[in-house]
């Protein structure tokens, strides 16, 4: 090592990478996919549908990065890092599909940073906040067990950059959920407290899911289009999903029936039209204020 | 108070395969509280840089290994058999491919 | 083996610099040194995450954003990497955070610090990394393995976090006015404590030499502290900032920058917990640890319960 003439060269001196197992050759996920838009697909319809699936998982990641230096314990910081860089590469994608598509200049930046909350189209389930680490789990394994069987469809899409985007993000999904699963299991499984608080997220978010299931006319049409996802037919996925990790959890789905019954969100306005809670505003206080403080700053 | 924040995971030791082909290698340990926490956070923790293909996790205490003390008995008798080693026979340049 | 036996050994092992691995013998002195070593290095990265993890959910662009979640990652990890290290001294991880949120262990005074602007990031990614990588880099010769082999590890992956700093501050000073006056007003904030990191001068740093000796350090913090002056001199050039130093200027006779006294009173008032942030800093980690016990108590009573049942 030749610290004496380089604090820096030292750091390449090691050949020896393999002890390590220190990575290399990333790839480029959309390396090689057309982003043409097909001829005879929509484009305001498919800018709407990614900001959509764009702006849940903006969002979602948003609350994610909110639990850092948060965490239960050091190694979960790492877990949920990653599933927060995940979301966000995903969201970069969808948005700057949502840009393209539009075809008005719009970067994923400009979406992202100056739109208002009316202008979101998350589902409303991302943006709730976490009252402790059981409710985290709660959102993330609902969302999860949604997101895994649209992203999965989504691999069929006719647009080559959603394709993609399904293909990618099915790999990463398919983690979150069993990291949430686990954890669901072993909290509801654990000790009395446990169980009391990760019953009281589920009962608090389940019978929110209701919002996931019911297709927005940009769904629809887009669906039919063989484009989109018609998120009504991911429901008994969903809810084998979830009821399987209920019971091994020990946890009862909340009284109403069916696991993803009740009506709530869509009483209190559905976040696919644009209406939120307080939540998301203060989200995008946090998130958009330096940007929108420093008109004209490169970053 | 102190005492109920104690640590309660026990500690595993991490192997990882960096590619195929290659011997899966230790890489350090980490705590959780069972065997696929310990997988998923060895994941998360040893493979964020595109480290690995295959993950190992042991219990730490369920390893077992030779001390220091031990080292004379153990290693300094295979020092002298040199006869094990392809040098310790002398063929002829001029005999090929032995 | 007897003692005098293994303290033989332990002297040849440090003599012909090899590395001494977890089950040899050494001396007490030296695995508490390298415990209270390790562990503070560990509590650095844990605490360290604070200051810049604060903007993460701010960050201006979703680049940015990308770069800083994953930067405060690594620092997670590589405050893990070290605690694994210490915990193959005897050392229990659990323990030793105790010590760290009851004020009993200290960590890097530099993340006592406030971020006051988004500059502060990039300015610490160049100069609070680039020190501590300039610290960093002769302890991958650290004589006890698994620490050097942490040091390896966490070496490599601190490139990126200095690298990205001074790409962001680049950008920056392409920028608008105040975004430039960002970025000058980081740098004097930060200069003078990134170079305390490198400890009280050697005249006044009672543990060094016996460090030295057992070769857990290679170089003394002034000579540390020098290197890193002059490398960071052309950087600041470069970057179109000023170092906040009057008395900051090439000495050629030296072949090195002469530069001006450091307020050692200020290091030690903030290294024995009188920094702006210090209490706020502790405080943080310690909710962290209290509000998530009853999660790892749970995962804990899962994991018996399953042992049970196969039992």
């Amino acid at each position: 090592m030749s610290f004496d003439d380089d604090a820096y060269g030292a750091l390449t001196d090691h050949d020896d990478d393999s002890r390590w197992a220190y990575g290399t050759g990333f790839a480029d996920p959309m390396a090689g996919v057309p982003t043409a838009v097909p001829d005879d697909v929509d484009r305001a319809d498919l800018a709407a549908y990614c900001l959509m699936l764009g702006d849940d998982v903006l969002v979602m990641s948003h609350r994610l990065q909110q639990w850092v230096t948060r965490a239960p314990e050091l190694e979960d910081e790492l877990a949920l890092a990653n599933i927060g860089l995940d979301l966000l590469g995903q969201a970069r994608l969808l948005l700057t599909r949502a840009g393209e598509a539009e075809g008005a200049g719009r970067d994923e930046d400009a979406l992202a940073y100056l739109r208002d909350p009316a202008g979101f189209r998350n589902v409303r389930l991302a943006e709730r906040a976490d009252a402790d680490f059981a409710y985290l789990l709660a959102r993330l394994l609902v969302f999860s067990c949604w997101r895994l069987p649209l992203l999965d469809r989504l691999v069929a899409s006719r647009d080559p950059v959603l394709a993609a985007i399904g293909a990618k993000g099915v790999k990463e999904v398919t983690y979150h959920r069993e990291y949430a699963a686990q954890w669901v299991v072993r909290l509801g499984d654990g000790t009395d407290l446990s169980h009391r608080r990760m019953q009281a997220a589920i009962d608090a978010v389940l019978p929110t899911a209701g919002e996931l299931f019911r297709p927005h006319e940009v769904e629809s049409r887009l669906a039919a289009a063989g484009v989109a996802v018609d998120p009504a037919a991911l429901r008994p996925e969903f809810d084998e999903a979830i009821t399987q990790v209920l019971d091994a959890a020990t946890l009862s789905a909340p009284a109403g029936g069916e696991v993803s019954g009740g009506e709530m969100a869509g009483r209190a306005g559905r976040g696919r039209d644009g209406i939120h809670g307080p939540e998301l505003t203060e989200i995008l206080a946090e998130m958009q204020e330096l940007a929108r403080a420093l008109p004209g700053g490169v970053w | 108070m102190t005492e109920e924040i104690r640590h309660e995971w026990p500690l595993f030791e991490v192997f990882v395969r960096a590619k195929r082909g290659l011997n899966h290698v230790h890489v350090g340990s980490l705590r959780a509280a069972d065997p696929e926490m310990a997988l998923h956070h060895a994941r998360d923790l040893y493979t964020r840089r595109n480290e690995g293909v295959s993950i190992w996790v042991v219990r730490s205490d369920d390893v077992v290994s030779s001390g220091p003390e031990d080292k004379d008995a153990f290693f300094a008798p295979s020092g002298d058999k040199v006869y094990r080693h392809p040098t310790f026979y002398s063929i002829p340049d001029s005999v090929p491919h032995i | 083996m007897t003692a005098s036996a293994g303290e033989r050994v332990f002297a040849e092992t440090i003599e012909k610099d090899q590395r001494v691995e977890p089950r040899d013998w050494m001396p007490e002195g030296y695995r508490k040194t390298m415990i209270r070593q390790i562990a503070q290095h560990a509590h650095s990265e844990i605490i360290g995450m604070q200051p810049e993890g604060a903007w993460i959910t701010r960050a201006p662009s979703l680049r940015r954003k990308a770069i800083l979640l994953a930067k405060v990652q690594d620092e997670a990890g590589h405050g893990l990497y070290l605690y694994s290290a210490a915990e193959t001294l005897g050392a229990d991880r659990g323990d030793l955070t105790r010590r760290l949120i009851e004020g009993r262990q200290k960590y890097s005074s530099i993340f006592n610090y406030p971020t006051l602007t988004f500059a502060d990031v990039g300015v610490i990614g160049w100069l609070v990394d680039g020190a501590a990588i300039c610290n960093q880099v002769p302890l991958c010769r650290s004589s006890y393995g698994p620490y050097a082999r942490a040091m390896i590890r966490i070496c490599k992956e601190e490139s990126f976090h200095q690298r990205q700093g001074y790409e962001l501050l680049m950008t920056m000073m392409s920028g608008t006015p105040a975004q430039r006056e960002m970025v000058q007003d980081a740098t004097n904030r930060w200069w003078w404590p990134s170079l305390m990191m490198f400890g009280p001068p050697d005249a006044d740093s009672p543990n060094s030499a016996q460090s030295m000796a057992w070769k857990i350090k290679r170089h003394s913090n002034d000579e540390l502290r020098q290197r890193f002056v002059d490398m960071t001199v052309p950087q600041a050039e470069a970057l179109g900032v000023t170092l906040p130093d009057p008395a900051l200027r090439w000495n050629a006779e030296r072949g090195q920058h002469d530069f001006g006294e450091i307020d050692w009173d200020e290091f030690k008032r903030v290294i024995s917990g009188g920094g702006p942030l210090n209490a706020e800093r502790i405080a943080h980690r310690r909710r962290a640890d209290e509000e998530g016990a009853w999660v790892r108590e749970a995962a804990a009573a899962h994991a018996a319960k399953r042992a049970e049942a196969r039992a």
